[in-house]
């Protein structure tokens, strides 16, 4: 069977698992990703079908987790390791940034580490403090990372297994709030490479620019307004690092307008940096400066206040109709 | 395999085989080295003294940028490397040139972090030696990594992990070192406690008995040793060596030595301590005393003396001729290697700066 309906867990867990019977280098570890599974289950049945050397729990210790990684990755493993969620990843910070972006150039070339920090994040779960961080900016600005964020099962099957057996470090971000949106996911269909947008949706009066969680509510906003009579192109970043200039700009020019919908907030982050990149690139088809829909410059809120940081389809209409639709 | 904290816990006094004038102590249970070893390893400390010196002269010459001197500590140095098998991993600090030196790399790629033509100048797998690093202890949970390998794979290999006393406090060495016990990691964790971290003494980095004490937390055993007897360091690391190779997991040793000179020729020691204390290890060098045990034996003819001073001058020259060409780096290597191939965005940046190059000239 090629074509099955699976939620992004399954697809995970099936590219994993995928992964680890290719490849008997390939490793996964972190905290109660052995038997239990994970805690998103995304590891689940890993363990027994792999053994306890191909997928095992670690002491709770990020830097530990991704240091040993680093290790493994320099003597001939794949390792993946978990961050079981977005905010306790930050203890393995100096690792990511002093080790795992940079051994390669540090050493000109000489030591590779393909290895993989699998990172459960953002909002939308009603997630307790430090639960539902979106921490992508962090990474994309650190040269040497790839920085993967998809937002369909499909595509969480493709570019996981793309990221395991790519020669460079990926931070491969998973979308809590999609773990469990079903779709049909195609396992045998040639991988869409790290680093490829996608046109979601096809439209032609503005352009949606979304990636992760932010993707599923950019599609929604454009459903609600081609019913109102304006037609919304959708593109899906899939990889923020490297960045696809290419789709995302054609996309723009076609419509000559755009909305950066993201949930981090928007000081110093991804959205202000595809602001920048798209209006470098694309200023004289711009018809109005580009508009973002991000979180707010805040810590995360409490789950009773989430729905008011998170972009919803209203905040990413709004911003639409800001388009200075009255200059064509 | 015991987790006994008797068996853990390192004994009172640091293992010493020969004391300060050169006489044997005698010390019960553990076996003085054979000859050759002790010959090789003295041949290793006036060479690796030699360079110690010519970096530090390197730097006031402008060749070098900075050089943290190992001297006075040069019989860790080559302890650590000399009980390696050629499969083995050493993974070194900024201040352990002399042992990644010992251990067969070119002292110029060594240095190249220094000079500042590149991060790294060497290949790590040329001689199993990590790039040095100057983050404390961030190295210690790689040298873990890869020892969980070469396990995994059924290999003999054993890891060396070296860090100062200061580096202990990192939160990367206690991840490391439980990692280590916890996956039975055949890593040997060695210390070069040598009273200082650039100004700041032992006792404001930790108020354990002793920075071995600290393995029975772990679950492994921790041994002092007399970090300026060469001999008593051979047997304790040999003997760790060959405990993580038999399975039986990691260890903790930490040696007791001292750094005779400032932590870089940019610090000044004279504000944080005294001439006389500095004095005072002075008599406890490493090389002076492995010379009296040697000599006093008839087993240092004044001839070899020569040829290993002859050794240690050869190794100086290469260094400083080394250091001393000039290589002018190629600004396209400053893209080439942030990741396997550059990204479209690199290259646009590349081909940026190669434009500015190119109406410059």
């Amino acid at each position: 069977m090629t074509h099955e309906k699976l939620s992004m867990a399954q697809a995970l867990n099936r590219a994993l698992h995928d992964e680890m019977a290719a490849d008997p280098t390939v490793l996964m570890f972190g905290e109660d990703v052995g038997p239990l599974g994970g805690v998103f289950r995304i590891t689940d049945g890993l363990t027994a079908t792999f053994g306890e050397q191909r997928c095992f729990d670690t002491p709770l210790a990020e830097s530990g987790i991704v240091g040993m990684a680093v290790g493994l990755a320099m003597n001939g493993m794949r390792p993946v390791v978990e961050m079981q969620f977005d905010a306790f990843a930050y203890p393995a910070f100096e690792q990511v940034i002093s080790h795992v972006a940079k051994m390669r150039n540090r050493t000109r070339g000489r030591v590779a580490l393909p290895m993989v920090i699998r990172v459960p994040y953002a909002g939308g779960i009603g997630g307790v403090e430090h639960h539902c961080d979106s921490s992508e900016a962090y990474y994309a600005h650190t040269p040497g990372l790839h920085v993967v964020a998809p937002s369909h099962p499909s595509d969480a099957y493709a570019l996981l297994r793309a990221s395991i057996a790519s020669p460079d470090p990926v931070v491969f971000l998973e979308p809590k709030k999609l773990y469990f949106v079903k779709d049909e996911v195609d396992t045998t269909e040639e991988q869409p490479p790290i680093g490829t947008a996608v046109v979601r949706r096809e439209g032609t009066d503005a352009t949606l620019i979304a990636y992760g969680p932010s993707v599923p509510v950019a599609l929604e906003a454009a459903a609600v307004a081609a019913q109102e009579g304006r037609s919304l192109q959708v593109v899906d970043l899939r990889s923020i690092v490297p960045f696809d200039d290419e789709t995302v700009c054609a996309a723009v020019r076609s419509t000559g307008r755009a909305v950066v919908v993201a949930e981090a907030s928007g000081f110093a982050s991804v959205s202000s940096e595809i602001v920048a990149r798209v209006t470098e690139r694309c200023f004289h088809s711009l018809a109005a400066p580009i508009r973002r829909v991000t979180g707010f410059d805040i810590p995360f809120p409490p789950p009773k206040l989430e729905h008011f940081q998170l972009p919803g389809v209203d905040r990413i209409l709004d911003a639409v109709d800001d388009l200075q639709w009255e200059y064509p | 395999m015991t987790r006994d904290p008797d068996h853990l816990l390192p004994t009172r006094e640091p293992v010493r085989l020969i004391d300060a004038t050169g006489e044997p102590t005698g010390l019960a249970g553990v076996a003085m080295p054979p000859d050759d070893a002790l010959l090789r390893a003295y041949a290793a400390l006036v060479a690796g003294r030699r360079l110690n010196d010519q970096a530090y002269a390197l730097v006031r010459q402008g060749r070098l940028a900075v050089y943290p001197s190992s001297h006075g500590q040069e019989a860790c140095q080559v302890a650590a490397a000399q009980v390696l098998d050629d499969g083995d991993w050493l993974f070194p600090t900024y201040r352990d040139t002399v042992a990644a030196v010992t251990r067969g790399v070119d002292p110029v790629g060594v240095l190249t972090l220094l000079k500042g033509d590149w991060h790294s100048g060497y290949d790590p797998y040329e001689k199993n030696v990590a790039p040095q690093t100057t983050p404390l202890a961030t190295q210690l949970p790689h040298a873990v990594g890869v020892a969980h390998a070469a396990t995994l794979r059924g290999e003999p290999t054993v890891v060396m992990a070296l860090c100062g006393d200061g580096g202990t406090s990192e939160g990367d060495f206690h991840e490391a070192l439980n990692f280590a016990a916890v996956f039975q990691a055949p890593v040997v964790f060695f210390i070069q406690n040598n009273e200082y971290a650039i100004s700041v003494p032992l006792a404001r980095q930790s108020a354990a008995p002793s920075l071995a004490h600290k393995g029975v937390g772990y679950g492994m055993p921790g041994v002092r040793v007399d970090g300026n007897d060469v001999a008593a360091l051979l047997a304790v690391l040999g003997s760790a060596v060959a405990r993580a190779r038999a399975g039986e997991g990691p260890q903790l040793v930490e040696a007791h030595t001292y750094r005779m000179q400032a932590h870089t020729n940019a610090d000044d020691a004279g504000r944080y301590r005294s001439d006389d204390e500095v004095a005072a290890w002075t008599d406890r060098d490493p090389i002076t005393r492995l010379s009296a045990y040697l000599s006093n034996r008839g087993l240092l003819s004044s001839s070899d003396r020569e040829a290993f001073a002859e050794a240690a001058e050869r190794l100086a020259e290469v260094t400083r001729d080394g250091i001393n060409r000039d290589v002018t780096p190629d600004p396209a290597d400053l893209f080439a290697h942030v990741y396997a191939s550059p990204t479209p965005q690199l290259r646009e940046q590349q081909a940026l700066l190669a434009d500015e190059l190119a109406r410059e000239s």
